[in-house]
């Protein structure tokens, strides 16, 4: 099958030309052919999935001028995400959510006796926080640079709702040692959504699975925490990330427009 | 529409993608209900709450509270059990119309703010909360803090001999009786139209 031409190549990653007196047309050494194992491997799968030209496009996109270090934020966020669902997928590993003691006991297991277990338990507790932090960082950028401005709404509006799932995942996350503060500053968190009229009895009853906080409870967080609402958050992530890319990234607003000049007409003199 | 026929409303195109999408539809709603009942399911099912046994007349008094431990979620062990406030009942002090099921006065320990557990200051003759300042009476009526009703109390009754502690009822200021709501639900006046009673909680067993 015939390939397709692939797109231009930043200049940084172009290869470099070949010395003078080289002949490139030459027989292939095994040395040159171990160097370029790698490539090969990729473009072996490039060659089927046609996927290099989107990658490209996602990674060396333009910024503009006036471009600084706020505008990390964002990645950070994404980073510590990252960081939560990979910490997050190996303490699943350990951990029971069984309300009558083995949830503490296998928290406990965790931290006291498997190997690193400590380490990778304070990297998601603390990972929690680092989240929430730069993703308040992430949205106070946005807003105080007007990034958020046509037509970037959409954007926005993901923006939003991934907060929102950020801030729901901490709520869920926060029951599953069930040790006492665990227990008890869930109890309050649910108590607090029963409190708003006419659905409030009937939206804690929701989260608690019933009129009392049971075992129930705590696998319904569970589920919530591990499958629903980490989905929702990649499948936003993406969204969010493909308009990043297809609208572009702003200047910061010290940055004025560069206005061209017309050229200077001169009057005929009669 | 252009090529139809004099009258005809629907093509036979979209009528075959109308039929296909009603379809498609049907066959994710099969797996989508199922599931959607299963999470809503606990708001309409009721809790059996059996009378428990926490002492014999003898036990308790109507000058100051003994706590008892009952359980209100079984199968979990320490997690499914909570701290009843247990007196007996003192009728210059009790005001509220006396039937079988307020011999002795059983308070719940859960303030009525949000939910954190108070403890009894004997000497104070107060329960305390920890959380945001709330105080209660001897009688578990809100003096102080955020609190906005009076402790909730449990049904009581004595059979042969044994004093018996039933399911929860939540109480406004003029303690009048209502089904069990959560902290934080006024029942003044509007709140108990605010507020509704939930379907799940249980109700007096018959026994």
């Amino acid at each position: 099958m015939p390939k397709l031409p692939a797109p231009p190549l930043p200049k940084a990653l172009l290869p470099p030309p070949k010395r003078p007196g080289q002949n490139g047309n030459g027989p292939v050494s095994p040395v040159e052919v171990g160097a370029e194992a790698g490539i090969t491997v990729v473009d072996w799968v490039d060659e089927r999935m046609q996927i290099s030209g989107g990658i490209r496009w996602l990674l060396f996109r333009k910024v503009p001028k006036g471009i600084n270090w706020f505008y990390t934020l964002g990645s950070a966020t994404m980073f510590a995400f990252l960081n939560q669902a990979v910490t997050g997928v190996f303490l699943a590993m350990y951990y029971r959510p069984d309300a009558s003691g083995g949830a503490y006991e296998s928290i406990r297991y965790i931290t006291d006796d498997a190997f690193l277990g400590q380490t990778v338990r304070a990297m998601h507790k603390w990972g929690a926080s680092v989240m929430i932090i730069l993703i308040f960082l992430h949205m106070a950028r946005t807003f105080f640079f007007g990034a958020y401005k046509y037509p970037r709404e959409l954007t926005w509006i993901i923006g939003v709702v991934l907060l929102i799932l950020t801030l729901a995942m901490g709520f869920t996350g926060y029951l599953l040692p069930f040790d006492q503060q665990s227990y008890w500053a869930s109890i309050v968190g649910i108590n607090i959504n029963g409190t708003g009229p006419f659905v409030g009895p009937y939206l804690s009853d929701f989260l608690r699975a019933g009129p009392e906080f049971g075992a129930t409870t705590l696998s319904r967080f569970y589920a919530i925490h591990m499958l629903l609402i980490p989905g929702l958050i990649v499948a936003l992530i993406g969204a969010h990330l493909y308009l990043i890319t297809k609208l572009g990234i702003t200047a910061p607003p010290w940055i004025k427009a560069v206005e061209e000049e017309a050229p200077e007409m001169h009057e005929t003199r009669v | 529409m252009p090529g139809s026929f004099e009258g005809e409303t629907v093509t036979r195109r979209r009528f075959m993608t109308g039929v296909t999408h009603g379809a498609g539809g049907v066959a994710a709603m099969a797996f989508t209900l199922p599931a959607l009942a299963f999470a809503v399911g606990p708001l309409f099912s009721r809790v059996p709450f059996n009378w428990q046994t926490v002492g014999t007349t003898a036990d308790f008094t109507d000058l100051t509270y003994v706590t008892k431990v009952i359980t209100v979620v079984q199968g979990i062990g320490n997690a499914g059990n909570t701290i009843a406030f247990m007196r007996k009942r003192n009728p210059s002090i009790d005001t509220e119309p006396e039937d079988q099921y307020n011999h002795y006065i059983a308070l719940s320990s859960r303030c009525m703010h949000l939910g954190c557990p108070v403890r009894y200051v004997a000497a104070a003759e107060r329960f305390i909360c920890p959380c945001h300042g709330g105080v209660y009476d001897f009688r578990g009526m809100v003096v102080s803090g955020p609190p906005v009703r009076p402790l909730d109390r449990f049904y009581t009754r004595v059979h042969q001999g044994l004093v018996q502690v039933g399911p929860r009822y939540s109480v406004n200021f003029e303690l009048h009786r209502f089904s069990p709501r959560d902290p934080g639900q006024p029942l003044n006046g509007i709140g108990q139209y605010l507020y509704p009673k939930r379907f799940d909680t249980s109700i007096l067993p018959k026994n």
